[in-house]
């Protein structure tokens, strides 16, 4: 509760207010005007754009122009589509702290809600990719193993064999993909963020994605299997170097101290 | 008891040997066994931790052989492709070499493969880290010099070969992580001049990756090279058992004793049961820590790759220096020279002779032809230390370098920053080292002589009666004195006067100028601090009243 | 340089002192070696309690391995060979292999544990000294050995007979070829096996993740595909050998963005084909940033400039990647208009 009234005065809870009040009338609208849904539906939409663009002007207009058409610290957002916002608002990325070799992950600052509304700001900007939906990234029913092929042409080189993440050049790197939800994923791959490469539907399909996820949650979840024992950070040999010095070898050290240590004598001299 | 009953069993009738004492007998009188017991049963061994470092590293490799037979009993070295559809569902139905099936079906079929497979991983990383630190602590103690040049190149030979079983031990299940090294072997085979293509052709019967290498390189794995090492290690024994251990220097030991305990009863129960424990650290290791998961690494193909391409860390060394080397390559009449791969190909192996060539060049510089069986304090050989400590300085910068990716990662830096450390680290870091030990070697000296010379700071400040505050020194004990005392220093070697004594010019070959000129670095003024001498010691301790 | 002439001065003089007896300290020699210390005894030496205590625990250990062993057989009979637990900061771990290890691992330290023990409580510590004897033969000796190899040279006649001498030393000598010929069926000749792929004129583009044939109008901006020759079939013996030279990186940049004129030439639209098998040593190099167009080696981090004909800009690989040159067929398909025109993967002696 004590969470909820200090929200109360956050600058965007107004907003929050009007959208829950705004969604809660479509919605009563919807039910009880069936035959003029497909208006209704444009009406949202038009209401979300509008809800999204005040909410762009305030958090994203800074680096991306006021229309979206991109400044020196931002690209333009022209065609990048809903499933881009998504992403990078939904992973945390955007709005960006400080610029640097590679804008990190970091803590969502935006209700989904939100980022549905800026996505469809986004979205009304140029045609892009459009967020996928549940049954498009839901992993049950895929083929991991063949998603696992999948993963070692397209994505291990960067993302580590199990997607533990590994180094780009010049302070860049791939992220882990632990914990990534898999719409996350699916938008990733989709839209190519920052300097990830796109994977769109005509060059890995809709069904090559979700083997992809399905094969990524297999492997790299919490209830992944690691039968021989502790993981060591799946990061391969350097790990396992590092291990097999300090705990093996330096166990067996100590061990081959207490053997050629002196026996306690009776009385010192 | 009948007189004529000599085929009587019983032995207590006839007030016979017991049993064991017979087969003794009978074994003596093939195999002499009773004179081989006689100077060895109760054969002396120094007791000091150090002096087990050789001991793990036998051990691990009696733990590779047995475990490694075991997995030739399931392990298929075969690459023919084969559809799996095992238990291991991420892989159901993928295309792999049967090397790399059989592997999964160890891991995963068979009841306590896996840890087999993971005792015997471990134990080679044990392995070839034992005999690093082992390979140091012979070094740094000087235990190289003579009689046991050989036994160190013996050892040395050990250690190189090692890192090869181990490479084409890691190669044979034919995983995404193993196949990415042996197309790295396979492209350094290429950049040999001339031969390079031939070679790589023989190797893999015909282009890369055919379908051979796995066999090859299986009965090089589990036959040629264990074979070799085996013999080795044996000698290697051999020879400490000739040479009688070293020892550090002490009340008692001497140059031509060695104190200690025997075989029989102390060490058989010591070395023996190291074996036991060393063999139960590292199945407990193989209990809780996974190695080389080839399932998560997928089979080798050779379009396809992960990041975090490493190999096992005795090669990190190499891969450091061929990730740091600029790409320089020569074109020159219809041919290539492949300098950026192959400068770090006979770097490695440059690197490596260095430290194996040692023995022979300080032996050299000396002109010391004596047996040494007493160790060096590293810090009385400043020199020597030094030149040790930036080879290992060397070494880990070119470990540095084979994990940049993963140094990038996890200090958040860039990968080509690292890239560049190692680079100039390369050249810059064992000078450094090299400097720096010198400088604590000499400063250690120093205080040895203080000691020697003024006794042991006790911490206990006494007031004089005109004010004056002063710590206590207490004197050291004989048995100390003569520990801080007992070793020997060498005098720089000269290059004598330039005429002989009938006035006729001396001739003085270059070689020998370099090696008066590296005597001199290695012990003139400015290379160790000379050890107190008797005369001084009386002079201090009778001049003063206290201490 | 021989070092028969190393004046004896150079050497310490220790040694010598070193060698004898022991010294007996006194007031001419305060650093003189006092002799191996009286030995002192441990409490299990005079108290039999503290020795049972001792010998207690040498059991208990010896017990302990005892029944770890039943452990192991007990948990190789029960335990089935897929049961997964979660252990604590483990995670999800197959549950035979940390009974087998765990079992194992104690009952064979608890052995060596015991042994230990036992010898360091119970067994006597007293340091006794060995006397070393030089390894060099006595003169003597070696006047002996070197008389009865003479004896032995000169009975064989080796020196006298030179014709025998010379005809066994090329005998000898020319006996390991025979060996070394053996080798040659290892393989064949390199021949121009590395200068081929199985690219070649008309060979369409075959997406890895959707096999099928690919339109421009398929490749985005900013995407990555990796392709094969039509006439590849990953079930099929031989694949293997093939892909490792034919795996193909397919990006696609603004023309504008093209700094290379002959990739611009090559090029279909700003699609651009490079060979996947890096220059240095051959791994699939692709980590590619859509960004920079900088393509990155995981191996050894060669980096290769996809917008200025894959020159290399950082790292130890020698030279550019090679380029298909790419078309459209009749039906829209992308299509190679020939073989790499340069050997891919990494560089070797014939090169050239």
């Amino acid at each position: 509760m004590k969470k909820l009234s200090a929200r109360r005065r956050h600058p965007l809870a107004a907003i929050v207010v009007l959208l829950i009040a705004l969604a809660a009338t479509g919605g009563l609208y919807a039910v009880f005007a069936p035959a003029e849904k497909a208006q209704a539906d444009d009406t949202a939409q038009s209401l979300a754009i509008e809800e999204g663009q005040k909410l762009y002007a305030v958090g994203c207009a800074s680096c991306h122009g006021t229309g979206g058409q991109g400044t020196s610290d931002g690209p333009s957002l022209v065609g990048v589509g809903a499933a881009s916002v998504d992403f990078q608002v939904g992973t945390g990325r955007m709005p960006a702290q400080q610029p640097g070799a590679q804008i990190p992950r970091k803590k969502v600052i935006y209700t989904q809600a939100q980022i549905d509304q800026l996505a469809a700001y986004v979205a009304s900007l140029g045609a892009g990719p459009e967020i996928p939906t549940k049954e498009q990234y839901d992993p049950a029913g895929a083929d991991s193993a063949a998603g696992g092929e999948l993963f070692r042409t397209n994505c291990a080189q960067c993302h580590n064999f199990t997607g533990k993440g590994g180094a780009l050049t010049k302070g860049k790197y791939a992220p882990t993909l632990e914990d990534v939800d898999p719409k996350h994923i699916y938008e990733a791959m989709q839209t190519g963020p920052q300097n990830m490469p796109s994977f769109p539907d005509t060059t890995l399909s809709e069904k090559n994605k979700k083997d992809i996820i399905a094969y990524l949650d297999a492997v790299n979840s919490d209830d992944t299997v690691s039968h021989g024992g502790m993981e060591l950070g799946g990061f391969g040999p350097v790990a396992e170097g590092l291990f097999a010095w300090v705990f093996g070898l330096g166990a067996l050290i100590a061990v081959a101290v207490w053997v050629a240590a002196r026996t306690a004598k009776a009385k010192k001299s | 008891m009948s007189t004529t009953n000599t085929t009587a069993a019983d032995p207590r009738s006839r007030g016979k040997a017991p049993a064991g004492e017979r087969v003794a007998d009978w074994a003596d009188g093939r195999l002499g066994i009773y004179s081989l017991a006689k100077a060895n049963m109760r054969k002396i061994f120094p007791d000091h931790w150090s002096f087990m470092l050789g001991e793990i590293c036998m051990y691990s490799f009696i733990i590779i052989i047995l475990t490694g037979v075991y997995l030739t009993l399931f392990f298929h070295p075969s690459m023919n492709e084969v559809e799996y559809h095992g238990v291991y569902e991420p892989l159901q139905g993928q295309l792999m070499s049967e090397a790399f099936k059989s592997t999964l079906d160890i891991s995963f079929e068979v009841r306590g493969g896996l840890l087999i497979r993971q005792i015997h991983h471990w134990a080679a990383l044990i392995f070839l880290a034992g005999m690093f630190v082992h390979m140091m602590r012979v070094f740094f103690t000087g235990a190289f010099r003579k009689p046991r040049e050989i036994n160190w190149l013996f050892g040395f030979l050990l250690f190189a070969l090692g890192m090869f079983t181990g490479f084409t031990g890691y190669s044979l299940p034919d995983d995404l992580l193993s196949g990415t090294g042996v197309r790295f072997t396979q492209g350094a085979i290429l950049s040999v001049p001339i031969v390079g293509t031939y070679i790589s052709m023989f190797l893999f019967g015909g282009e890369f990756p055919g379908d051979d290498f796995v066999a090859r390189f299986y009965s090089i794995h589990i036959l040629l090279l264990p074979g070799i090492m085996l013999g080795l290690m044996v000698a290697h024994l051999i020879l400490v058992f000739y040479h009688k251990h070293t020892q550090y220097a002490g009340p008692g030991k001497t140059n031509n004793n060695v104190v200690g305990m025997p075989l029989l009863p102390v060490y058989m129960a010591k070395a023996g049961g190291f074996f036991f424990l060393v063999f139960g650290v590292i199945a407990a290791i193989a209990a809780i820590a996974t190695i080389n998961p080839i399932w998560a690494l997928g089979p080798y193909r050779p379009d396809q790759v992960s990041t975090n391409a490493q190999p096992d860390w005795y090669m990190g060394f190499a891969e450091g220096l061929v990730r740091a080397m600029p790409g320089w390559e020569i074109n020159f009449w219809g041919h290539t020279l492949v300098l950026g791969v192959f400068i770090p190909l006979v770097l490695f192996g440059l690197v490596l002779a260095i430290i194996a060539l040692y023995p022979f060049i300080e032996s050299w510089i000396t002109g010391d032809k004596r047996e040494h069986h007493i160790l060096d304090r590293p810090r009385n050989a400043p020199t020597r230390t030094a030149f040790g400590v930036a080879w290992v300085s060397w070494y880990m910068v070119g470990l540095i370098g084979g994990g940049n990716d993963l140094i990038a990662t996890h200090f958040h830096m860039s990968i080509n920053a690292v890239t560049w450390f190692v680079r100039i680290g390369f050249f810059a870091v064992p000078v450094v080292a090299f400097v720096i030990t010198k400088r604590i070697c000499l400063g250690l000296q120093r205080r040895d002589r203080e000691k020697v010379l003024h006794g042991r700071e006790t911490g206990i400040i006494k007031r004089l009666p005109h004010g004056e505050f002063i710590e206590v020194h207490e004197p050291l004990s004989q048995e100390q004195l003569y520990t801080l005392t007992a070793h020997e220093q060498y005098r720089p070697a000269e290059i004598g006067p330039a005429t002989d004594e009938n006035g006729v010019e001396r001739k003085v070959s270059p070689v020998e100028k370099l090696r008066v000129k590296l005597s001199k670095r290695y012990y003139g003024e400015d290379s160790q601090i000379a050890k107190p001498t008797v005369e001084e010691y009386k002079e201090i301790t009778s001049g003063h009243g206290h201490h | 340089m021989s070092s028969q002439d190393i004046p004896e001065e150079n050497l310490p003089a220790a040694q010598g002192q070193a060698h004898g007896a022991v010294d007996v300290a006194d007031e001419k020699n305060p650093f003189a070696d006092p002799g191996l210390p009286p030995h002192e005894h441990r409490i299990q030496d005079i108290d039999e309690r503290a020795a049972k205590r001792s010998e207690r625990t040498v059991a208990l250990l010896f017990t302990l391995s005892m029944l770890a062993t039943v452990g192991f057989i007990v948990a190789y009979l029960t335990i089935p060979v897929d049961k997964i637990v979660y252990v604590w900061t483990l995670g999800h771990i197959s549950a035979l292999n940390l009974a087998l290890g765990g079992t194992l691992g104690v009952a064979l330290f608890c052995i060596g544990a015991g042994a230990v023990h036992w010898a360091r409580t119970l067994m006597s510590d007293v340091e006794v000294a060995d006397e070393r004897h030089p390894i060099e033969a006595s003169p003597e000796v070696k006047a002996k050995v070197m008389a009865d190899f003479r004896a032995g040279a000169k009975e064989s006649q080796l020196g006298r007979r030179s014709l025998i001498r010379n005809t066994m030393f090329g005998a000898l000598a020319l006996v390991p070829l025979s060996g070394v010929f053996l080798l040659g069926g290892l393989g064949p000749a390199p021949g121009t096996k590395l200068r081929h792929t199985a690219w070649k004129k008309g060979e369409l583009l075959i997406n890895q993740n959707t096999n099928e044939p690919m339109r421009p109008s398929d490749i985005a901006v900013g995407s990555l595909t990796f392709a094969q020759p039509e006439g590849l079939d990953k079930h099929e013996h031989g694949y293997m050998n093939e892909i490792a030279k034919a795996a193909l990186m397919i990006v696609r940049l603004h023309p504008n963005d093209i700094k290379d004129k002959r990739e611009l030439e090559w090029s279909h639209e700003g699609i651009v084909a490079y060979s996947k098998i890096c220059t240095h040593v051959g791994c699939p190099i692709s980590l590619y940033e859509q960004q920079t167009h900088h393509v990155l080696c995981p191996c050894h981090q060669s980096t290769f400039d996809l917008s200025d004909g894959a020159r290399v800009i950082f790292g130890p690989a020698g030279h550019a990647l090679p380029q298909l040159r790419i078309g459209v067929n009749d039906e829209g398909y992308l299509e190679a208009l020939g073989d790499f025109e340069e050997p891919v993967g990494p560089a070797f002696w014939e090169r050239g």
